[in-house]
């Protein structure tokens, strides 16, 4: 039986946290655009937009990560739809966090007092001006703390997609696990690699909330 | 709800020329609850108009009216010559690019500077160039007596001086009309001294202004013409000494004695 050190287990930990990295960093930034859109759709109220984000929210709340990535990876195939993995995993994490995002922002918006809408548009500002300049900005600064919350929930989210044949951190682990029979030393490794992914997610986002608030 | 001989004046003599807010048989509900039940107004250039009625008599729902932020239901109105439309983009910015508006709450932008305050609106929708902005917003809080606070935060001012930001704000877009809503209601006794002298200087110089206020001794001082709303309807209006010296309907001799209390 082939031997494993330490180092072999933690490289080979390392290998796989890069699909992790990529998985999280699909999520944020697909996720992130759709939410975005989909929260100007619904502030702007465009005809139909508010029951359809509405109910587009439920759906992708109210489902397993796991059913959706299940879904997007054989559903699709139904369709004729040829789906690689990255595709599956992709589509169904940008659903996911968006749906999760849009409904936190619009609290964020929301939580932007009338008055500021007003005051912005009783200067002449269009609605895009009233949004990006005076509203975001505001919305932004509170969003920070819950948004940055849920992307920590994502990256560990993302060992789901271990089911449609992704060797992430977690498959890796259990993988490694399965050769070394170390369970304890292999799952701590994971551990503490996915804190060491998501600490500095969070410090960076205390940062930048302590620097907007000196700003305003 | 009969009018008591509502008596037009023009004082400044400018009866002749157009007026700058002209108001029709405007209507407006809050669902079946009508609070402006016909309202016709002509407003002169230059003229200095104060509107008091106990609260919810629909005073500063007409002010929002003016400016687009509450739509309403029935009649017409312009400023300017410029028809309000609403539902139409390139027309309320054209409207509301001649109407400056005061709020209560100041609702000056809290992540921007004093200056940034003053500054964004007229670089985004005059697209006036930065620096001539700039020259322009210190000119501006300089005559409201703020010059050294151009790179203050709203949060580090008190808020008579961030009233006056927000009325230099407003005059940045050089508006026709100026529609000032109850903007000493939410200040410290001591404070509504300095905003009131400011509002004073503007209408000296001749600026058209709509003021919805409960500081009888300025609406009497300052305006040319004063407007007892009660119950969604102009109930008289007149000069301020005839409308405080003797008030000829009975709402308004209540009104008036209830604040005197």
């Amino acid at each position: 039986m082939v031997d494993f050190t330490l180092w072999d287990i933690v490289r080979n930990l390392l290998l796989a946290a890069r699909w992790t990295i990529a998985l999280s960093l699909i999520a944020f930034i697909g996720g992130g655009l759709v939410g975005l859109l989909l929260l100007v759709a619904r502030t702007a109220r465009w005809p139909l937009a508010e029951p359809l984000v509405a109910g587009y929210v439920q759906l992708f709340q109210g489902t397993p990560l796991l059913m959706q990535l299940f879904l997007a990876y054989f559903g699709l195939a139904l369709f004729g739809i040829d789906t690689s993995a990255w595709t599956a995993a992709a589509v169904a994490l940008t659903l996911y966090t968006s749906a999760f995002l849009v409904e936190i922002w619009r609290g964020c918006v929301a939580a932007v007092p009338r008055g500021q809408w007003e005051a912005a548009q009783s200067l002449a500002l269009s609605f895009s001006e009233q949004l990006r300049y005076v509203v975001l900005p505001q919305a932004t600064r509170i969003a920070i703390a819950p948004t940055v919350g849920f992307l920590v929930q994502v990256v560990k989210g993302t060992a789901l997609a271990s089911v449609i044949g992704f060797v992430e951190l977690t498959k890796a682990g259990t993988m490694i696990t399965n050769a070394t029979f170390q369970p304890f030393l292999v799952y701590g490794c994971v551990a503490l690699m996915y804190f060491a992914l998501c600490f500095p997610v969070s410090l960076y986002a205390r940062r930048l909330e302590r620097k907007l608030h000196v700003a305003g | 709800m009969s009018l008591a001989e509502p008596t037009l004046a023009h004082p400044t003599g400018a009866a002749a020329a157009p007026p700058i807010v002209d108001i029709h048989g405007l209507r407006k509900s809050f669902g079946s609850n009508e609070v402006l039940k016909g309202i016709d107004l002509q407003v002169a250039p230059g003229e200095v108009i104060a509107v008091i009625g106990k609260s919810g008599s629909g005073k500063s729902t007409l002010l929002r009216c003016i400016n687009g932020l509450e739509a309403f239901q029935a009649g017409s109105l312009s400023v300017d010559s410029q028809p309000l439309l609403h539902g139409n983009a390139a027309a309320m910015r054209s409207l509301r690019q001649r109407v400056g508006m005061i709020f209560q709450s100041f609702n000056l932008f809290p992540h921007l500077s004093v200056g940034r305050n003053v500054m964004l609106a007229p670089g985004l929708v005059k697209k006036t160039n930065l620096i001539i902005g700039e020259a322009k917003a210190r000119k501006l809080l300089d005559r409201v007596g703020l010059a050294e606070k151009f790179d203050a935060f709203p949060d580090q001012l008190s808020g008579g001086q961030q009233q006056r930001v927000a009325i230099a704000r407003a005059l940045a877009m050089e508006p026709s009309v100026l529609l000032c809503d109850e903007i000493t209601s939410a200040l410290d006794p001591e404070l509504v001294g300095e905003v009131l002298r400011v509002v004073e200087s503007l209408a000296l110089e001749g600026m058209t202004l709509l003021m919805v206020t409960h500081e009888m001794a300025f609406a009497r001082k300052v305006s040319n013409r004063v407007i007892f709303m009660h119950q969604g309807r102009v109930h008289e209006m007149g000069l301020p000494a005839q409308l405080f010296g003797q008030p000829q309907t009975p709402e308004l001799q209540q009104f008036l004695s209830s604040i005197n209390d």
